[in-house]
This record gives C-alpha cells, sequence and structure tokens, in this order.
C-alpha cells in the first residue's frame, strides 16, 4: 500500500542535510509552509539555499529561519518589504547571499526545473541589470536572455487537502509556487489541514498530481483554517 | 499650475481600458484605476499572484488570509474568477496574453524605456517582483507618474538614468499635465491635462514633442 502521509513535520523534515536547497512555498504569508519551517528551524540544517519569493515577513516563517542563521544564500524576486527586517540586516551585513531574479522569469525557471528543460530563452530583463553576463540571443524580431532551470532536493509547500497518494488540492491564492515547486524538488513534503480518503478528491480537479509529492502532513494549526 | 491630483491621472487612464480587456494593475497610483472602470464596462483584473477576476478590497472582518491580491492585501474574487499557479499566471503575462498592464515609474525614455525597479543608489536593497515580465509581457504598458520630480525634473527623458526595467515597452504615458503616445518617431501629446499649453508643456519636459495628428 502507498501510504505517503507522515506522523509529524519532525519525521518529514528528519533526513533535510546541511547545505540543502529548498524550494518554499508561499507568496507572502499566504501558502507560506509556516508549521513546516518551524519544524525546519528546530531540525538544525543550516548552510541553506532557500527560494521563496519573497525573504520573509515579520518575524515568523521564513524571516524566523532566516534570523536563525540558517541561509546561505536565496532566491527571490521582491526581498524588500516594509516588515523584512531580517533579511535586510543580514544583507547589509553581507551574511546573507541574494540572487534576485524577475518573478516570472524565477517561476519559469522552477517549472523548467520540474520539467526537464535544459534552458530557455526568455525576453524579460534583456538590456537590463539582472541580465548582465548572461547569453542573449535574437530570435525573429526579438531579444532573449538565457536562463536555466531551478531544482531543489527538497520542496516545503502548503495545500488544502491531500489524500495518502499525495494527491492535492490548494485554497484560492495560497496555491501560487506549489504546484510548481512541487515537481521540481526530489523530495517534497505537503503541509496540509486535511487528509481525506483515497477517491474523495475529484480527479477532475486535483490541482497536483501525488507522483509529484514524497511526504504529506496533517498539522492541527491548520484546521482552524476555512 | 492646476494639474490632476492622483485619482484623476487614475481615472484617465480607466477610461482608455476598453470593455473586455484584461489588466494588471502595478502597486500604488495603478491600483486606484480599478476604482474608476466606468459602470458598463466588463474589466477582467488579473493580480500575478494567482487570480483572474480580482474583486474589490473586502469588507472588515471578511479578510481571508489565503485570498490576497499581489501588493499582499487581503482581495476578493469576482463570480467567474479563476485561480492558478504562478507559472500559468505569468505565461499570461510572458506569452502576451495581458491586453493593458498599468505601472508606475521613475522614468520613461522617448523610446519608451521604462525605469520603475531600483533608485540605483549604491546601499538600495533590490527588489523587483513582476515588473519586468509585465514591461517585456504584456501588449500595451501604460505608465502612471507625477510628470516633474519635486526638484522640477522632467521624469520623460532621452535616456533613462535610472536602472532600466524594460526597452522600447512603453505604449503611453499618463502624468499630471499630459498623455502622451510612444510612438516609433517619438512622442506624440495626445492631450493635455494641466492648465498649460502646449509650448509649457514641451520647456517643462525637456524633450521632442509632437502634436498628435488628427486620429
Amino acid at each position: 500500500m502507498i501510504d505517503k502521509i507522515v506522523a509529524s513535520a519532525e519525521a518529514a523534515l528528519a533526513d533535510i542535510p546541511d547545505g540543502a536547497t529548498i524550494l518554499l512555498g508561499g507568496f507572502g504569508n499566504a501558502g507560506m509552509p509556516s508549521e513546516l519551517i518551524d519544524a525546519l528551524i528546530a531540525q538544525g540544517a543550516k548552510d541553506l539555499t532557500i527560494v521563496n519569493n519573497n525573504a520573509g515577513n515579520a518575524d515568523a516563517g521564513l524571516a524566523a529561519l532566516l534570523a536563525a542563521k540558517r541561509v546561505r544564500r536565496i532566491l527571490c524576486s521582491f526581498p524588500r518589504q516594509s516588515d523584512s527586517w531580517h533579511f535586510d540586516r543580514l544583507y547589509r551585513a553581507g551574511e546573507i547571499e541574494l540572487e534576485l531574479v524577475p518573478q516570472g522569469t524565477l517561476a519559469e525557471r522552477i517549472r523548467a526545473g520540474g520539467a526537464g528543460i535544459g534552458a530557455f530563452y526568455t525576453p524579460t530583463a534583456f538590456g537590463t541589470r539582472l541580465a548582465e553576463g548572461k547569453e542573449t540571443r535574437r530570435i525573429g524580431e526579438r531579444d532573449y536572455v538565457l536562463e536555466y532551470p531551478i531544482r531543489g532536493d527538497y520542496a516545503l509547500i502548503k495545500a488544502d487537502r491531500a489524500d495518502r497518494w499525495g494527491n492535492l488540492v490548494y485554497r484560492k491564492t495560497a496555491r501560487n509556487f506549489g504546484p510548481i515547486m512541487a515537481a521540481a524538488a526530489a523530495c517534497t513534503v505537503a503541509q496540509v489541514r486535511e487528509i481525506v480518503e483515497l477517491g474523495a478528491l475529484d480527479p477532475e480537479v486535483i490541482v497536483t498530481p501525488g507522483i509529484f509529492v514524497q511526504r504529506v502532513v496533517r498539522l492541527e494549526a491548520m484546521r482552524k483554517a476555512a | 499650475m492646476k494639474k490632476l491630483d492622483r485619482h484623476q491621472i487614475a481615472a484617465r487612464v480607466a477610461q482608455d481600458i476598453p470593455n473586455g480587456a484584461y489588466v494588471n494593475l502595478g502597486i500604488g497610483l495603478p491600483t486606484l484605476v480599478a476604482g474608476h472602470i466606468p459602470k458598463d464596462r466588463e474589466i477582467i483584473f488579473h493580480s500575478e499572484n494567482g487570480i483572474l477576476g480580482l474583486g474589490p478590497k473586502p469588507a472588515a472582518g471578511a479578510e481571508d488570509e489565503d485570498l490576497i491580491d499581489a501588493g499582499k492585501n487581503p482581495a476578493t474574487a469576482l463570480p467567474g474568477a479563476a485561480y492558478f499557479h504562478h507559472a500559468d499566471s505569468f505565461a499570461m503575462i510572458r506569452g502576451g496574453h495581458i491586453d493593458i498592464c498599468v505601472l508606475g515609474a521613475f522614468q520613461v525614455s522617448v523610446a519608451g524605456d521604462i525605469a520603475n525597479w531600483h533608485t540605483g543608489e549604491a546601499d538600495a536593497i533590490p527588489a523587483v517582483g513582476g515588473a519586468m515580465d509585465l514591461a517585456a509581457g504584456a501588449k500595451q504598458v501604460f505608465v502612471t507618474m507625477e510628470h516633474l520630480t519635486k526638484q522640477g525634473e522632467s521624469k520623460i527623458v532621452e535616456r533613462c538614468t535610472y536602472p532600466l526595467t524594460g526597452l522600447r515597452c512603453v505604449t503611453r504615458i499618463y502624468t499630471d499635465l499630459a498623455v502622451l503616445d510612444v510612438r516609433a518617431d517619438g512622442l506624440h501629446v495626445a492631450e493635455i491635462v494641466a492648465d498649460i499649453g502646449f509650448e509649457e508643456l514641451k520647456r517643462l519636459t525637456g524633450v521632442p514633442l509632437k502634436v498628435r495628428a488628427a486620429a
């Protein structure tokens, strides 16, 4: 019997080594797998590379992971926020490396990572500072920048419901990076509000098929939602 | 000089958004455009975090932490709305499916280059979000900004001095003084919205301007 359900966040993250690349779902706090991040902080892995749209808000979730100095390098599109004080301090002190990526390029690099694409050309950022040093090519009437895929050792994402095969459905804009990150990581851990019987999720509406998900954790803290 | 305020600029932009358009509004002044769309038009707003059919702000107490807009503010979804993941959302932008995006800017050049993501200051923490994708991918890029800096310098320039967001992508500029079209042969004044004449507008702008030929 296939059963991807893991008893706790602690058990789901136990094997993450130092130096791992982790794709973290969420756009701001929507879809951020906060309980998994708390468990990652407790687990102690350090020297991590993190991929997320942002660089943490206020003091919880990704911001707490940064504050705990577990992150060596971060790839994101929008680190600067009114409440990104932990990132700001580390960045100014030279204690974290930033790779700034346009948001659509970030999403497409992750998608490409999950889809086995070797690289792709995009017009985004051509002629700007963010394309400096990158290979470019004129195709037809447009100029393009060559971009490489992003893959993770792990993806930590948040979904709404799952079954024991790892099929997932999300809730509203909390979906954001979840489906593409799930496909782009060697081991995807999804925290969910509810686990349902196999067959209870309508195959027509499953957003992330279980092939992209290795571990599912149901978290009590999420049950209040919805 | 009598000139437009932020809401009046937003209202002027709204006039030019046709029925049925798929539109992405940037953060700040562009967000105000949604509140000025004429009631007889059905416009579908795209929010790059994953919604088509973005609605107005929710009532107090009706916020949902899983439903936010690109500015991370509580949002609503209209009947007919769709949710999707980020790669699909940016395929809509980068694939040329968004009819109009409205962006703020520090500077726009006569060739339609836009600078809106970085002040260029050495110690500034950079953040770009979806600005470069929108500049490169939307069918039409409208820019809203004040015509002049606080020091009185024109934000419409021969060449941008701030770091670029995109090259030759802006199609129309809406300021507190004028509406300008970016064309292959230069900037055309479509409308002066302040109580000044063409010569004064040209003097304040400091780059060559053409009067639009009768449409």
